[in-house]
């Protein structure tokens, strides 16, 4: 570990004051910036250590949603009644991920920011244009079982790997960012991670030097919560595919929908031709199937990813299946 | 004293069943558990010397070259680095299980992506790293460096010894009322114990002690003697602990020889502690193999003919291959064989023992093939596999030791209900899950190595066991404990075992399963001699002799133990080799596993709901750490069907998955209850107290059962292991809406 300079803020202003300098980056639960630290593959000059700035707790919103703080563990997050009752999908895909433990450590600001689990974006002798721009991209021709299949770029076909933010997508949350000049802007989170495109390395939109103080949930939305994440094994695996989904059903027809997509793009993926087609419908295998060929119409496998086509079909009109089925 | 038995013939006493305690085979508790469970338990890395520092080796960057320099420039500025080593007697990769001397050494030649090239030292293990990651290499690339087994233009190797063609397999098969011909493929697995591979050497002038996580100390001390160009006498191991070795830790490896040479020069105890990613990317890995199976039947379902070729892959130079077919050659009949090994010589990491070498997916593949024949002849596989028990070794002609075979099928078809199993693949849903059961047969060799103990009694009635035998999780401390308990008529607390100490009789190591027997032996026999001479001190025969409670008795006398110690120690040393008993009988452990699992139906993702484990391995030392051992068998079984590879760079054969977030292992959540039955069973031919090999043999097969239940749940046969959803949704059925 390269050795770095290290911060203590006690508040918010003064941690984006210590982040000014160039190559300073936040630290959180620490749960994935110091794994990569310890490999060289991330070398900030110095750590802010945001633990003891608040945020730590998660407030009623003016537009009778919830505001939750960066600093909220993700334990935490999952386990507040008010999480649990009315935006069960978040509560089910944070604990969908990782381990007790490293929940008890993983904050809300941290998850969203994690980064790739792209096998050579870990292995300092291999090109990766995410962590060395213009190194090149290894995992294409390489082993890239669990990579994107949608958005990907010829210079990146890296994953976001997280749960929390997809069904934050699904929930349409958004983020708040305070800059370098104090002043704070939102974001939806269904734009805050990017797609690779020709600079895989900006994994989101933030500045150097900006902080995430809160993420706030709209108002609950109505209807059946559901995370369906398709994995490797039955815990402490990332997702190959996986599916937030709030459906509201009214007299045999989907009066809203609200999908989104994880382990398959370099963000959490939303598109809204998928909602509008089914909100007003009547559930139908054929419908289940449109919708799957509008979110697959561009995919692309990579040769061991291919599977992940299919499997997201499946997946996908599993869920509205469910959704959409009599409650049992 | 010394008492010494080369097992030559079958045993004619079981003296453990007549003895008045009989604390062998109850589930005693380690004696060691309490140390474990408090961090008091010392192992490698926690060594506390005075002066260590750390030392981080460095990893070729390229997969077939030369080292052509070392820029070292840009350590200059950083604090605390105390030097770098490299020069020819490090060590290319581990050496192989009992080798005894050193394996191929040298840093300039570079034979594998990672190969461990320089040692940096610094004062502490973050200095060290960090000097690791600036460390400039420079190094010339080999464009002609093979990465794939199965390249078409390679020529693997045949080992000679390895080769058996018996009868006519063609025409068997050409014949046959059923066949089976079937290529499967299973990926090379790593051991993944918990401790990470670790050494402290310190030297004292030119005494070298290192502090290691080692299996085999004596095989140990001579292959650090070997690489470092010292005599043997010269150094002495203690691995009094090992979190988990798995094979992985059978020979001597590149770190304890770089720590070594890096103290001498620097005059200070040097610690090398791996990486979980160089564990991956440095140990043993089990090579992958491609296995080609071919089952020829009459209309009985009685085997005519038996193929099994494979090919497994290893490093130029390296002697091991995987022992795929160790298994095949004698668990079932059929007179026309043809048993064929191919090597294929890669630039990958060393291919070596990971626990069951050979029977761990030679039988996984062999038993899936046998499914296949029960299927098409629609035979019950439990009774097709009874079918086929073969009298004597099908090749060799010579009988069998104790075989519970057909007891470990019944006995494990009655709990599990085998008969409820529907053998039409597909029938039975449950929501989104398609149930299958499955079954499969456990086989591994069993052999007794030579091994020495010594046991002390003391004049205040309490022993000391000593040996340089190792506990690697296994529960080593506590069956010695036990055994010399009961020959010795004490409780546990009067008995302290002393383990992982160069310096102690040599022992066996752990390996192969054959531990507990062999170093279980030698503790017998030292006690045996003790029971000798407290016989002729009380004027008794040693038959005659009773140890109980601090009370000597015998032919009618009796004394009390102290007494008849009068003040001095007793020392004996128990020696056992193998003997003819070895080539006489074939030996073998034997069982059966039963295994139902859920298949989603949406998306191929497996869960095994139950597994069941009959086994049967001579006399149980202690049922707790044995059942402990088949617990972690069929994990890794479970593991081996439907997890767990090393996944490599076709481009240039480094590991891609070295860690374990996505080198996937079983969690919690992917066990079911697990049950193990432990038959009653004595084999007087495999050791003097009735005793075989039972670590292994809990996965010897075991993923076999849960793949046949993927295929009795899906109609799916997964011939690429491991079975994970990719493998399997292209056979899953459409659903529908309810
Ligand atoms: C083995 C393993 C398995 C895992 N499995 C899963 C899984 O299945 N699903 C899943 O979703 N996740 C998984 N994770 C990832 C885990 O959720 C993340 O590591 C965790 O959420 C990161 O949070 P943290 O607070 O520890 O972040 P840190 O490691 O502290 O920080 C991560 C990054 O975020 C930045 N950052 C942190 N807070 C802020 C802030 N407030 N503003 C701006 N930048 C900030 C940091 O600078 C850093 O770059 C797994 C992790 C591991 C190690
Ligand atoms: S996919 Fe992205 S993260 Fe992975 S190697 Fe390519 S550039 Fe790097």
């Amino acid at each position: 570990m390269r050795p770095f300079d290290y911060h203590r803020s006690e508040d918010g202003r003064d941690a984006v004051k210590a982040a000014s300098e160039k190559g300073a980056l936040f630290i959180a639960g620490g749960t994935n910036l110091l794994d990569l630290m310890k490999l060289d593959l991330m070398t900030p000059s110095r750590l802010v250590d945001i633990n003891r700035i608040g945020l730590k707790d998660i407030t009623p919103t003016d537009e009778g949603g919830l505001s939750i703080g960066a600093l909220v563990t993700n334990s935490d997050c999952a386990a507040d009644p008010r999480i649990r009752e009315d935006y069960e999908v978040l509560s089910r895909a944070i604990l969908a991920g990782a381990s007790g433990q490293l929940r008890n450590k993983a904050t809300t600001g941290g998850n969203l920011c994690q980064r790739t689990r792209c096998y050579y974006f870990y292995d300092p002798d291999m090109a990766c244009n995410k962590r060395k721009p213009g190194s090149g991209c290894s995992a294409i021709g390489g082993a890239n079982r669990i990579h994107a299949i949608l958005g990907a770029s010829d210079e990146c076909i890296a994953t976001y790997p997280g749960d929390m933010a997809v069904a934050m997508a699904a929930l349409d949350a958004k983020v708040v960012i305070e800059g370098q000049g104090g002043d704070t802007r939102t974001v939806p989170v269904r734009d805050f991670h990017r797609l690779p495109g020709d600079q895989p390395d900006k994994d989101n939109i933030l500045e150097p030097g900006e902080l995430i103080t809160h993420v706030t949930l709209p108002a609950p939305a109505k209807g059946r919560h559901i995370y369906r994440k398709v994995r490797d094994r039955a815990s402490y695996a990332f997702a190959l595919v996986s599916i937030a989904a709030v459906v509201e059903m009214d007299a045999g027809k989907i009066a809203s929908a609200s999908l989104a997509f994880g382990g398959l793009a370099h963000k959490p993926w939303h598109d809204s031709a998928i909602d509008d087609l089914l909100t007003g419908e009547a559930p139908s295998e054929a419908l289940f199937d449109k919708a799957a060929d509008i979110l697959l119409a561009d995919a692309k496998g990579q040769g061991s990813n291919d599977f992940k086509i299919p499997l997201a079909r499946r997946t996908l009109k599993a869920v509205l299946r469910e959704a959409t089925g009599e409650r049992s | 004293m010394t008492r010494h038995l080369k097992m030559d013939t079958p045993a004619t006493s079981r003296l453990l069943d007549e003895l008045p305690s009989k604390l062998t085979g109850k589930p005693m508790d380690r004696p060691d558990g309490p140390k474990k469970v408090s961090g008091t338990a010392t192992y490698a890395h926690e060594w506390d010397i005075d002066g260590k520092v750390f030392g981080v080796l460095a990893r070729a960057p390229v997969s077939k070259g030369k080292l052509v320099r070392i820029d070292k420039s840009a350590l200059d500025k950083l604090p605390g680095i105390l030097g770098v080593f490299s020069e020819d007697r490090f060590l290319r990769n581990p050496a192989q299980g009992t080798a005894d001397e050193a394996p191929i050494q040298g840093v300039s030649e570079i034979s594998y992506f990672g190969q461990p090239i320089a040692l940096v030292v610094a004062e502490t293990f973050e200095q060290a790293r960090h000097g690791a990651h600036m460390l400039e290499l420079v190094c010339e690339a080999d464009t002609d460096g093979v990465y794939d087994p199965e390249a078409s233009n390679l020529s693997p190797e045949k080992p000679e010894d390895d080769q058996l063609d018996q009868g006519d397999l063609d025409k068997a098969m050409a014949e046959a009322a059923f066949t089976v011909d079937s290529t499967y493929r299973t990926p090379n697995h790593n051991s993944a114990a918990m401790e990470p591979h670790c050494s402290i050497a310190s030297w004292e002038g030119d005494q070298l002690t290192l502090y290691g996580s080692y299996q085999m100390v004596k095989y140990n001390v001579n292959e650090l003697a070997d690489s470092l160009g010292i005599e043997p006498e010269k150094v002495r191991i203690l691995s009094p602990f090992v979190g988990g070795g798995f094979g992985s830790k059978l020979g001597i490896a590149p770190e304890a020889v770089a720590a070594a040479i890096a103290a001498k020069e620097i005059g200070r105890p040097v610690c090398v502690t791996l990486t979980r990613q160089q564990v991956f990317e440095n140990v043993m890995r089990r090579s992958e193999s491609r296995q080609r199976l071919r089952l020829a039947a009459d209309e009985t379902g009685k085997l005519t003919g038996l193929g099994h070729e494979c090919l497994v892959s290893n490093l130029p130079g390296e002697s091991f291959h995987e022992p795929v077919l160790q298994a095949t050659h004698f668990i079932y009949g059929g007179e026309n064989r043809r048993l064929g090994m191919e090597v294929a010589r890669l630039n990958r990491m060393c291919a070596g023992s990971v626990r069951a070498p050979g029977e761990a997916i030679g039988m996984q593949v062999l038993e899936n093939a046998m499914d296949e024949l029960a299927h098409t002849s629609g035979i019950d596989p439990v009774e097709l596999r009874k079918r086929n028990i073969p009298e004597t070794h099908p090749e060799e002609g010579t009988p069998y030791s104790s075989r519970p075979f057909a007891e470990a099928l019944d006995e494990g078809a009655r709990r599990f209900g085998w008969d409820k199993r529907n053998p039409k693949p597909g029938q039975q849903r449950d929501g989104e899950w398609l149930i299958g059961m499955g079954m499969a047969v456990a086989a591994r060799v069993n052999m007794l190595m030579e091994s020495k103990a010594r046991v002390t009694l003391n004049k205040d009635g309490t022993a000391i066991v000593e040996t340089d035998m190792t506990d690697i999780g296994t529960g080593t401390y506590a069956i010695l404990t036990q055994l010399c308990c009961d020959m010795l008529g004490l409780a546990p607390e009067q008995v302290e075992t002393r383990l992982g100490d160069s310096n102690f009789p040599k022992a066996s190591g752990s390996g192969g399963s054959f531990g507990a027997a062999s170093s279980g032996s030698s503790v017998y026999l030292a006690c045996q001699d003790i029971r000798g001479e407290l016989a002729r001190r009380l004027g008794c025969s040693e038959d005659e002799l009773q140890l109980e409670n601090g009370n000597v008795s015998g032919g009618g006398k009796d004394s009390a133990l102290t007494d008849l110690l009068a003040g001095e120690n007793i020392e004996a040393e128990g020696h056992i080799e193998p003997g003819e008993t070895m080539e006489k009988v074939k030996q073998a452990t034997y069982g059966s596993y039963f295994a139902e699992v859920a298949v989603n139906a949406v998306t191929g993702e497996t869960r095994v709901r139950r597994m069941l484990g009959v086994f049967g391995a001579g006399r149980i030392l202690n049922q707790k750490t044995a059942t402990s051992q088949c617990y972690g068998g069929m994990t890794w079984g479970i593991g081996m069907a439907l997890h767990e590879a090393m996944e490599f760079d076709p481009r240039d054969g480094h590991v891609v998955n070295n860690d374990f977030a996505e080198y996937h292992v079983p969690v919690n959540l992917d066990l079911p209850q697990l049950d193990v039955v432990l038959l009653e069973e004595r084999d007087d031919w495999a050791s003097p107290i009735q005793a075989k090999g039972l670590g292994e043999l809990g996965l010897c097969g075991a993923g076999a059962a849960v793949t046949n239940a993927i295929f009795n749940a899906t109609g799916v046969r997964v011939y690429d292991y491991p079975a994970t959803l990719d493998k399997i949704l292209g056979g899953l059925p459409e659903l529908e809406m309810a």
